[in-house]
Order: structure tokens, then C-alpha cells, then sequence
């Protein structure tokens, strides 16, 4: 058995990073700013935004990955529309694995920002308008720096999911080697075919370790900006 | 001079109701009273954190709040600086950072100058890098009133800021918080529930009660008043005199202080000759003669003419008193009132009617030190 990769695990290895790393970084101001309406406001129609916000946690990634194969599909209300307009097409792309596995991940986005939100003291948020900062200055000078942490766990955590999406991928983006065939997507194809245990093994491996790494990472990270925004002189 | 301050807001919440006047010159204006009397909500409303129901907030001319126009002016533009209790510096800036926050509400060319200003003022220095989780909490308070003070306000609000610092700390603070309102020409709003901290900052006093404002005044003239005994403190009830220094009698390690022309000895207080100063005598250490009595360790004996008494349910009564005057000088003649607690037994043998001639009997070492302090209506306060 060799040690180096197969064209082919490297396809899978290089697509799953791009699917998360995009289904990540483009969620990122969305979830910040749900986290901050809902730890810092109470209006009508919250229960159900939260509530909307965790159904993908409690649903069936099948149902979503169909939900978005209707509604975003090029024959869907808003997927005809990005089409006609953008010349955007979503299903059986990679950008729509990258948006199924957005929508898995947020609500442990969310959830990590609240919480770190949620711990920042708004005492401190008053503090900076009696000395003269508008509320957008309040939330990039203090509120945003200060929950800095909680943004780094949830970027991590929601990476992390987004690597093993699954469900919602393969019903919505279908399994397209070299398109929306990511690392989990591979190996169930190995899977399926005699003689791919082998190199369902082999995937597998890989799997946990670039999970292993990116936790890992992740708790350095925090730590380090942890210190930096609660911290002490020479942190 | 007219006023700087000018405070009538109303607010209901639940079966608590603030409803409150409050007129206010410059120097500083003290809000006295219990925890939960409603006086934290009142600065907040003045910095806009809080909305009155009703009534109007105006600052040096300035409306920043009248409902009857509609005007509730937002508080990143009201200029009010606000040091509250628990300092709320921000955790991942620097001390020097901090300082600079609300600098951008003054002048750029004005900017330097009074930072290098505050900075020595307060004695920060040394703090300028280091992060608010390494200093004491005496430090921080100095760095969240050099920041308010950086932000350029009209007045500066300061929500009990020694209550949660140890008696050290306290007497850290106190001579920069003196300082503040004549070196910076600022009105100072200061809430408390500290007596003692109240007797030595206040130029105006007012006292508040459940919601509503019970007395508002000179120091002098409310902490010597009977009737609100109750609410300055029953068990800690005391008035306020302000004699001025005349000697230090270093021998002794007392200081000789003139009252209307009497000699009152107090234990060293290290400040100069011919400054004023206020000290609170508690009732319970004020102790009555008929006669002028000789041969007593007693150092501060005061002839006065009862001038009230109010008996209660128990076995003691209070008594208030004004020191006779013995000169004749009219700018010396500030009436002068002292409270004494007596049994009510003593009342009936001594036959005690108000218009009747005592002598009040202090002890110098009864008289309590944190509230000694030089003071003088905007003068040389050093």
C-alpha cells in the first residue's frame, strides 16, 4: 500500500477543502450578524428565526438537500431567477455543495458566536456610546473584537461540518467526480463498488485526520485570541 | 451663575415611580440616598442610556432630552462622560487605547494638549501600555475618569465610583475626584451612598428617596436637619461643620481649626492655614452640659442654643443645635449646626427646650477622619 496519494484522493481531498473553506468564509457575516440579532434582540418573529436558523440541525439532511434542490434547482423560484440574472447555476455544482453545506453548518455557527455574544458585557457596549461611538462604531470597536473567540470556534466548528456534509450534498448536487464529489462522497462510492475497501480505508484515514487538524488549529487559534482580547500585557 | 444643569424627568416602572427636579451650578452635585432610592437610573437618564417617560434634560443650554418637543438626543452625542462603578474599561484595548476612544469628540489641535493633560492629572503614566486585567482597581477607576474626561464632555457623570474599592483606594481617588470640577470647569454629577464621601465632595447635595427628591442644598444645612434623619442615616446620623484651619499644633499631633470664633481640635489633618475644611460629627459622639465644665479631657466644647428636638419611640432623642457665634465677622457667620443623641432621661433632667443655652461636648478623637477634607466652594481646593 502506498503512502502517497491517488490522483483521485486528491481531487476529493482538494475539492471537500474548497466546498468548506467557501461554504465557511461566505456564511461568516450572515452568522455574525443572526447571532447578534438574536442575542441582542428580542422582537416579534424571533422564536421562529432561531427556530429556522436550527432546523437544519434537527432535520434530515436529505429533506434539506431536496428543499434546496427545489427552491435553488434552475427550475426553482430563486435558482431560476440567479440563472436568468447571473448565469449562476447551483445544482450539480460545486458552489451548490459549497451552499448545502452552509446551510448544514450554520446553526453551529450561530450557535458559537451567540454564546460568545452573549458573554460580551453590553455595560462595556455603553460605556463606548456615552464616549461619543455610533452603534456601527460600537460593534466593530468593542463588540466584535470581544467576541472574537466565539467567531473562531464557529468558523472552525462549521468547517468542520461542512467537510463531512453528506446528506444534503448528494441529494441536491448529486455525485459528480470531480465536481461535487468530496471526501465523504468518494469513499461512500468506494463503498458501493466490489473491490473499494481498500481505498475506502484509505479515505477514511484521511477524513479523521484533517479533522483531527482542524481542531486542533482551532483550539490554538482561540487560545491565542483569547488572550489578545481578554488578556494579559506580554500574552 | 446660572445653572449648569437642569434635570426634570419622570419614569414609572412597575409600582416605582421617579419623578424628580434637580438644579445644579456648577462644581459638584451630589445624589445621596440608599441603594435602589432610584439615583443610578437618573444618571442614566441623563446620559441617554435609559428613556424618561417624560419631563426634559438640558446641560449648559444644550436639550438633550424634552418630550413635550419630541427631543431625545442619542448618547454618543450628548457629551456627557459617564465613569460607572465597575470602570468598564475595554478588556482588549491597552490603557493608552482606552484614553483615546472618545478623543475624536475634541478638537484635533486641542487633542495633545489636554490628553498630556489628563494623563498628568491622574498620575497614568506609567499605565500608558499595560491592559486593564493588570491593573488594581483603583487604577482603573483613574483611567475610566481620564477617559470620560478625554471624550470632551459638558458634564461628567460618575455612578458610585469608589464602591467597590477598599478604604485605601478610596482616599487614593478622592483628592483627583476634588480636582475635577474646578480644574476642568466641569459640573460633576456624583452618586453615593457613602456619607463620608459625600460630605467631602458635595457643592450642592441632593438627597434622594424612593424615586423622588427629599432635600437639595448645602451639605451644612441638610445633614443638619432632624427630620431627615431617616434618610441620612438614623444609626449614622451627623452633622457637617466647616471651620477653617488656624494652626497645626504639631506637638500634638492636632490640628487648631476656628468655628465662629471657638477653637475645635482635630487629630493632624495636613492642609493650610486659613482653608476650609467640613467635618462630620456623628450624634451619637455629641455629648451636653448645662454649664461649661472644667477639668475634662474633652478638647472641643461648643456653646449653643437648642434649636430643635425630635423624640422618638426608643430611649433617645436628637437634638439639633447652632453654634453661637463668638466673633462678629459676617463673611465667618455660615450658621453652624450640631446633632446630638441624648436619653431621653437626660432630656427631662436637664430641662432641654429649644432656645435654651448648652455646651456640646465632642470628642477630637470622635471626629471622623475620612470626611475631613479641604473644601471651599470653587476657591484654592489644592
Amino acid at each position: 500500500m502506498s503512502w502517497s496519494l491517488t490522483p483521485l484522493e486528491i481531487e476529493a481531498l482538494g475539492l471537500s477543502l474548497k466546498v468548506a473553506a467557501w461554504a465557511t468564509v461566505a456564511s461568516l457575516p450572515l452568522g455574525v450578524f443572526v447571532a447578534w440579532i438574536l442575542a441582542r434582540h428580542r422582537f416579534p418573529g424571533h422564536g421562529i428565526l432561531n427556530g429556522v436558523v436550527h432546523l437544519p440541525l434537527v432535520l434530515p439532511p436529505v429533506v434539506v438537500g431536496y428543499v434546496l434542490l427545489v427552491a435553488l434547482g434552475r427550475g426553482g423560484a430563486l435558482g431560476g431567477w440567479l440563472y436568468d440574472t447571473f448565469g449562476v447555476s447551483l445544482a450539480f455544482t460545486w458552489k451548490g455543495a459549497a451552499v448545502a453545506a452552509a446551510v448544514m453548518a450554520f446553526p453551529l455557527m450561530v450557535r458559537a458566536m451567540r454564546l460568545s455574544l452573549e458573554a460580551v458585557d453590553p455595560g462595556l457596549e455603553h460605556a463606548a456610546r456615552t464616549l461619543g461611538a455610533a452603534p456601527l462604531r460600537v460593534f466593530f470597536t468593542v463588540t466584535l473584537p470581544l467576541m472574537l473567540p466565539g467567531v473562531v470556534t464557529g468558523s472552525v466548528l462549521a468547517f468542520a461540518r461542512a467537510l463531512g456534509e453528506f446528506g444534503a450534498t448528494i441529494t441536491f448536487v448529486s455525485n459528480i467526480p470531480g465536481e461535487t464529489q468530496t471526501l465523504p462522497l468518494a469513499l461512500y462510492s468506494f463503498t458501493q463498488v466490489p473491490g473499494g475497501e481498500n481505498s475506502a480505508l484509505r479515505l477514511a484515514v484521511l477524513a479523521v485526520i484533517v479533522a483531527l487538524v482542524a481542531l486542533i488549529a482551532s483550539e490554538a487559534l482561540a487560545r491565542r485570541v483569547r488572550r489578545m482580547t481578554h488578556g494579559e500585557d506580554h500574552g | 451663575m446660572a445653572d449648569r444643569l437642569s434635570l426634570n424627568v419622570q419614569r414609572r416602572r412597575g409600582d416605582f415611580t421617579i419623578d424628580v427636579k434637580i438644579d445644579a451650578g456648577p462644581g459638584i452635585t451630589t445624589l445621596f440616598g440608599k441603594s435602589g432610592a432610584g439615583k443610578s437610573t437618573i444618571v442614566a437618564m441623563l446620559a441617554g442610556l435609559i428613556k424618561p417617560d417624560s419631563g426634559h434634560i438640558r446641560v449648559d443650554g444644550h436639550t438633550l432630552f424634552d418630550s413635550t418637543q419630541g427631543i431625545d438626543i442619542a448618547p454618543e452625542r450628548r457629551h456627557v462622560g459617564y465613569v460607572f462603578q465597575d470602570a468598564r474599561l475595554f478588556p482588549h484595548m491597552n490603557v493608552a487605547q482606552n484614553l483615546r476612544y472618545g478623543l475624536g469628540r475634541l478638537d484635533a489641535d486641542k487633542r495633545a494638549e489636554t490628553y498630556a493633560r489628563v494623563v498628568d492629572l491622574l498620575g497614568l503614566e506609567g499605565l500608558r501600555q499595560r491592559r486593564p486585567a493588570n491593573l488594581s482597581g483603583g487604577e482603573k477607576q483613574r483611567v475610566a475618569i481620564g477617559r470620560a474626561l478625554l471624550s470632551n464632555p459638558r458634564i461628567l457623570l460618575m455612578d458610585e465610583p469608589l464602591a467597590s474599592l477598599d478604604a485605601a483606594r478610596k482616599s487614593e481617588i478622592l483628592p483627583y475626584i476634588e480636582r475635577l470640577a474646578t480644574d476642568f470647569d466641569l459640573p460633576v454629577v456624583y452618586v453615593s451612598h457613602a456619607v463620608e464621601e459625600v460630605v467631602r465632595l458635595s457643592d450642592t447635595l441632593v438627597l434622594i428617596s424612593n424615586g423622588q427628591v427629599a432635600a437639595q442644598g448645602a451639605v451644612e444645612d441638610i445633614m443638619g436637619r432632624i427630620d431627615l434623619g431617616p434618610l441620612t442615616g438614623r444609626y449614622e446620623a451627623g452633622a457637617v461643620l466647616s471651620p477653617t484651619v488656624d494652626a497645626h499644633v504639631d506637638e500634638h499631633h492636632l490640628t487648631k481649626l476656628n468655628l465662629l470664633g471657638h477653637d475645635m481640635f482635630v487629630p493632624s489633618v495636613d492642609l493650610a492655614q486659613g482653608q476650609r475644611v467640613r467635618l462630620r460629627v456623628r450624634a451619637r459622639d455629641v455629648s451636653l452640659a448645662l454649664a461649661r465644665p472644667e477639668g475634662t479631657s474633652i478638647l472641643n466644647i461648643l456653646p449653643c442654643t437648642v434649636r430643635e428636638i425630635q423624640s422618638g419611640a426608643g430611649s433617645h432623642v436628637e437634638v439639633a443645635l447652632s453654634v453661637t457665634a463668638m466673633t462678629n465677622n459676617s463673611s465667618e457667620n455660615t450658621p453652624q449646626t450640631v446633632l446630638a443623641r441624648i436619653t431621653q432621661k437626660s432630656l427631662s433632667d436637664m430641662q432641654l427646650a429649644p432656645g435654651k443655652s448648652v455646651h456640646a461636648l465632642i470628642k477630637a478623637v470622635a471626629i471622623d477622619r475620612h470626611s475631613l477634607g479641604g473644601h471651599g466652594a470653587g476657591t484654592n481646593r489644592r
